[in-house]
């Protein structure tokens, strides 16, 4: 039973979850009930799929120990690219396929140039942040192409599907996603080497794990999920903004450490990143329904993301502190 | 070429003039050596003498700049950890190569997970062999652990660099290199790895054991050489030297 209980206190994610539960009660007492109605859920999880598909992977980078500043750009020039293209005539798939390989191009050369350079990725990804979005603004020249929905395949990206149209297909997309990022993880070689890439390099090294290869894989799942997420963002108000996406890196950092993610690499969960992400989403709604100033926003993102830090180092202490019986 | 050194008949590992530069300092000056089969090799000399770029070698860490290395008298280039690991060569590092933030059961294995099905490569962790064989591989080095999921970041020095020793043995190695296994260690820890080290005759295991102190390793080791500035400068069995004249000629 106590190592239950310890094994519990370490989740990283437990923290962000225990906040969630108490915000969501909290909102709903405030908004007199509105929070929880279908109608603010179909809002709330709607956009959802947007903000979390980008912290999945950022999630996944730092746990891989490096870090990616450039993902709210990649957000915008992903779509951009598929807008131009599409504009050009090229049909929906091939344009989506070639914003993809843009992206993991993106995330293959934020790899590359870190681990052949032995610069932090904090740098090479906060180049990578301007050039990304000065691109997005260059290859739309400046008159952003408005989508033809006509071509777009909305049923299977944006449109309300499940009991009570509660849910976009977005949703199912992200849940397929993460549930495969988070297998890859947790389950699989390729994830025990992410760990103990993130955890302790020289380690990793020793034992012979490709980890120049380990991290170039996550830097670029980290891109193309960022892109793909920025895609979905397109289809569903309709036409790429080379604005879009500008402080998501910072807020994507922001859901992976309010999960329980550390920032020097090793320990997290892609649940917790997801946590993290709904948590701020439920927040940004949350405030709006109970009336409060909605510029408060971002000071509560940013007192979140302390507390649940706070909050995560001294369960997990307490967890690491408890004896059990052997 | 230096032609002066105590060759073996059938040696598991010779090294043969080896040369190694690190960014303009020569740290290998041609060294060349056999390490007999079963026998335990004490390896001693000063910070810098070039001990550790000698195992790194071994451990196929590092590339030689020149010179050979034969496993079983058969010339072989390693160029990562894990060609040395197929070599039959396993290295416990002074600092510890454990991660940590994972548990006992993912550490034993980074690297060389057993897969329930795999495509490329990448593939679908058998955890529960992991879990068993973990818990038999640390009770095969009479170490009592109470679980194969507790985080190595939770154990103590001796346990950590217990688990590290039954990692290497698990994976039936041919030559077990040991970096300072004993520093930072307790007494009785200390006592436990060089009980470790005698018994590694009887497993069949040639063991490598790099220390400060010599007199651990006059208490496990059948043979001692010593290095200097990059050369070996005294090898011999234990019985024909002391520890005086090893400190005279560090």
């Amino acid at each position: 039973m106590r190592l239950l209980v310890k094994t519990f206190l370490q989740k990283p994610e437990l923290a962000a979850a225990l906040l969630l539960v108490a915000l969501v009660v909290l909102f709903q007492i405030l908004s007199n009930g509105i929070f929880l109605s279908t109608a603010n859920l179909r809002g709330v999880l709607g956009l959802l799929p947007e903000m979390a598909l980008v912290a999945v992977g950022v999630t996944l980078l730092m746990i891989c120990g490096e870090f990616d500043l450039s993902v709210g750009s990649v957000f915008a020039l992903m779509p951009m690219s598929m807008a131009v293209l599409m504009a050009q005539g090229w049909p929906f798939l091939p344009s989506v396929a070639i914003g993809l390989l843009l992206c993991a191009a993106i995330g293959f050369v934020n790899g590359w140039l870190t681990i052949r350079f032995a610069i932090p990725s904090f740098i090479t990804t906060l180049g990578m942040l301007f050039m990304a979005r000065s691109l997005t603004v260059v290859i739309s020249g400046g008159f952003p192409p408005r989508l033809d929905m006509e071509r777009i395949p909305e049923q299977i990206f944006i449109s309300f599907v499940g009991p009570g149209e509660l849910i976009r297909a977005s949703f199912i997309w992200f849940v397929v996603i993460a549930a495969l990022v988070s297998l890859l993880l947790s389950r699989t070689n390729f994830g025990n080497w992410v760990r103990a890439t993130g955890g302790f390099l020289p380690a990793a090294n020793a034992m012979g794990i490709p980890t120049a290869r380990v991290k170039i894989a996550c830097f670029m799942i980290c891109s193309v999920l960022a892109g793909f997420a920025g895609m979905i963002q397109v289809l569903r108000v309709g036409s790429p903004l080379p604005s879009m996406g500008e402080g998501m890196e910072l807020a994507a950092v922001a859901a992976a450490v309010i999960g329980g993610t550390v920032l020097t690499g090793g320990i997290g969960s892609i649940l917790g990143g997801i946590i993290g992400a709904i948590l701020i989403r439920v927040i940004d709604n949350g405030l709006v329904l109970s009336r409060v100033d909605s510029n408060w926003f971002k000071f509560a993102i940013g007192a979140l993301t302390i507390l649940a830090v706070v909050g995560n180092a001294w369960l997990r202490k307490r967890g690491r502190a408890m004896k059990v019986e052997g | 070429m230096s032609t002066e050194f105590r060759r073996a008949a059938d040696p598991v590992i010779s090294v043969r003039n080896l040369h190694k530069w690190y960014s303009g300092v020569h740290a290998l000056r041609g060294v060349s050596l056999d390490f007999e089969r079963n026998e335990a090799v004490g390896l001693v000399g000063d910070n810098g003498a070039g001990k550790s770029t000698l195992i790194s070698i071994l451990a196929g860490l590092h590339q030689p700049d020149e010179g050979e290395v034969m496993v079983d008298g058969h010339l072989v280039r390693m160029r990562g950890p894990r060609d040395a690991m197929d070599q039959g060569i396993e290295t416990i590092y002074q600092y510890n190569s454990m991660v940590p933030s994972m548990s006992i059961a993912r550490n034993l294995f980074i690297g060389r997970e057993p897969l329930k099905a795999s495509l490329f490569g990448i593939g679908i962790l058998d955890e529960a062999r992991m879990r068993a064989e973990s818990v038999a591989a640390i009770a095969s080095v009479d170490l009592h652990l109470r679980s194969p999921d507790a985080l190595v970041g939770e154990l103590s020095g001796g346990q950590r660099q217990g688990v590290a020793i039954a990692r290497a043995m698990h994976f039936k190695s041919k030559v077990l290199i040991l970096d300072e296994p004993t520093n930072h260690l307790s007494v009785k820890e200390t006592n436990k790895v060089i009980g470790f080290v005698k018994s590694l005759a009887a497993q069949k295991v040639t063991g490598i054991f790099i220390s400060h102190n010599m007199h651990h390793v006059f208490a496990c080791c059948d043979r001692v050489v010593a290095m200097a500035h990059g050369r070996v400068v005294l090898d011999k069995r234990i019985e024909e030297t002391s520890i005086e004249e090893v400190h005279d000629v560090l």
